[in-house]
């Protein structure tokens, strides 16, 4: 396969998935009206620096984003047996998963990039370096696009199904990461459990980018959300490949 | 030498311990139109899903004109449409938007899916209900966007699975005609159909798949000749006649279609001969009585086990 046909059948389904999936109302809103919540319920009320809780906030908006609608698209198309129809047509495995994660991407990107703004705009915060925001947004929305499309592997038409394993998955990733509480606070078990999170380097990332320093070394930070993409997309590779034709 | 358009060999499929596919080979010529029958669970849907690559095979290979499907995905599917059993469109979009979208899967030129398109809504009768979702059309419109689908790059291959299975006669007419049409063209045509009396009329050659294996592969006239003792006589009286009257040593069934029984029988002769006596005997006269050969559909229940 050469690389103009694997860009272009990429670009075909990830503008097919932004068309049908991402492309509407609700779900642009909720897209935009759940950090807003996640802002309420984490922020107001409580004496909490917003120099300090900014960074995990907009890593959260960024890791909901980007891997709330992906895991939902494989048993959408499954159930209204769509999905038959689209291993016919000239694309590979590999080309639907990576469509299925630059869409994932593209919306993720959208939406934190609307909220970055908001909050730069609306909140009295000082960003340190804003390019390194732009390059965390990005690894971000790879890593956690990756994610989305890893959780729509299971061989399932039921979206009710995905939807309860992907919330058993991206709590306890948020739970353990360095979210809540700064990574360079956290000590012993919870500071080796946090490294085991993803997000934990997002947040890193966009602390190096508000204050100027990072608790971890940012290219390891980069590296590691990387690997995370590169793993998830194998790992889902795997998967899809056992379970492709499953629930057809 | 004619080549060929589609070549299944020795193709396997199981699904655990239950094997849907027990060594299937196909051959089809190119230009070729080409049914397949079979009763329900028989194996059609997972051949048509081997041969066109949506399943992989657990042993057997694939070729669509000369090129190995599963070693060269891209450019077998490049050269073929299918149509699944269900009308999968996305009903979110538009027939254009839909169409629009697989053209970008076929990678064609913004000219020439413009104009193709242009060429296909008509022809397809969706020119009133280009601005309206999917969704919201019929099941026979929701078909010819399944259709224009299929076709719009000009596929060497179409694979159909039970295209016409519940539609509306409009819509069963249209895309018979289309079928008709891209045969004419030069279209290989592989049909998976319930209805025998269509790939009777309209396949040049056909496959009866029963079990998960081929049990006959023959033209559809051919395959008559060949069950030749699968006579019926058919006749009718001018009142009712209980059908226990009609059964003798020469008849093996008796079924009645309208007012008309049909008893199947390898001596029609006999038959006739007892039912003028029958006749004879009760009073009673007979408006009808025909000798017929076998029909297609006598062949594939013979075939099939469909008369135990």
């Amino acid at each position: 396969m050469n690389i103009s046909g694997l860009l272009s059948g990429v670009g075909a389904i990830a503008e097919k998935n932004i068309r049908i999936y991402y492309n509407k109302p609700p779900v642009f809103i909720f897209g935009l009206l759940f950090p807003l919540f996640l802002f309420f319920a984490f922020y107001l009320g409580r004496n909490i620096d917003l120099q300090t809780f900014l960074p995990g906030f907009l890593a959260m908006t960024l890791f909901f984003s980007a891997s709330s609608v992906g895991p939902l698209i494989t048993p959408w198309e499954k159930r209204d047996r769509t999905f038959e129809r689209l291993l016919s047509y000239p694309v590979t495995l590999e080309i639907i998963l990576l469509g299925d994660t630059v869409a994932g991407a593209l919306f993720g990107f959208i939406i934190t990039v609307i909220i970055i703004a908001g909050t730069v705009i609306f909140l009295p915060v000082s960003v340190a370096a804003p390019w390194v925001w732009c390059v965390a947004t990005l690894l971000g929305v790879l890593a956690f696009a990756s994610l989305g499309t890893l959780l729509a592997s299971p061989a399932s038409d039921t979206p009710s199904n995905i939807m309860m394993l992907s919330s058993l998955i991206r709590f306890p990733l948020i739970f353990i990461s360095g979210i809540f509480i700064p990574l360079s606070s956290l000590a012993g078990v919870s500071f080796y459990l946090a490294l085991l999170s993803p997000l934990t380097y997002l947040v890193d990332i966009f602390s190096l980018g508000m204050y100027g320093y990072s608790t971890l070394d940012p290219v390891t930070d980069c590296i590691v959300l990387l690997a995370w993409t590169v793993g998830l997309l194998l790992v889902s590779r795997t998967i899809q490949r056992r379970n492709l034709t499953k629930g057809l | 030498m004619t080549s060929l358009a589609i070549r299944g060999d020795s193709l396997i499929k199981r699904f655990n311990s239950f094997t849907a596919v027990k060594d299937v080979s196909i051959a089809v010529k190119e230009g070729e139109f080409f049914g397949f029958l079979g009763p329900n669970g028989a194996g059609k849907t997972t051949t048509i899903r081997l041969l066109t690559g949506i399943l992989p095979p657990d042993s057997g290979s694939v070729e669509i004109a000369g090129i190995d499907l599963f070693s060269h995905p891209l450019s077998a599917k490049m050269l073929m449409g299918v149509i699944p059993e269900h009308s999968t469109v996305y009903g979110d979009l538009t027939p254009v938007q839909n169409l629009n979208l697989v053209a970008k899967f076929y990678r064609m030129g913004t000219r020439e899916r413009d104009e193709r398109i242009r060429e296909l809504i008509p022809r397809l009768g969706l020119s009133d209900h280009q601005k309206r979702p999917v969704r919201v059309f019929s099941k026979g419109m929701k078909q010819r966007v399944s259709i224009g689908c299929a076709i719009l790059h000009r596929p060497k291959v179409l694979f159909l699975d039970e295209p016409t299975e519940g539609l509306d006669v409009q819509s069963r007419r249209l895309i018979i005609d289309i079928m008709r049409e891209l045969r004419a063209e030069g279209t290989t045509i592989f049909l998976t159909t319930h209805n025998i009396e269509e790939a009777s009329t309209l396949c040049q050659r056909v496959a009866i798949i029963n079990k998960g294996s081929l049990i006959a592969v023959e033209r559809p006239e051919i395959l008559k000749h060949t069950f030749e003792t699968i006579k019926s006589v058919q006749v009718s009286f001018s009142h009712d006649v209980p059908s226990r009257l009609l059964e003798n040593e020469h008849v093996s069934r008796i079924s009645l279609s309208g007012d008309k029984f049909i008893l199947y029988t390898s001596n029609p002769d006999a038959v006739v001969k007892e039912i003028v006596y029958l006749a004879d005997q009760e009073d009673l006269t007979i408006t009808s009585l025909q000798i017929s050969g076998p029909s297609l559909e006598e062949v594939f229940l013979h075939l099939t086990g469909g008369n135990e």
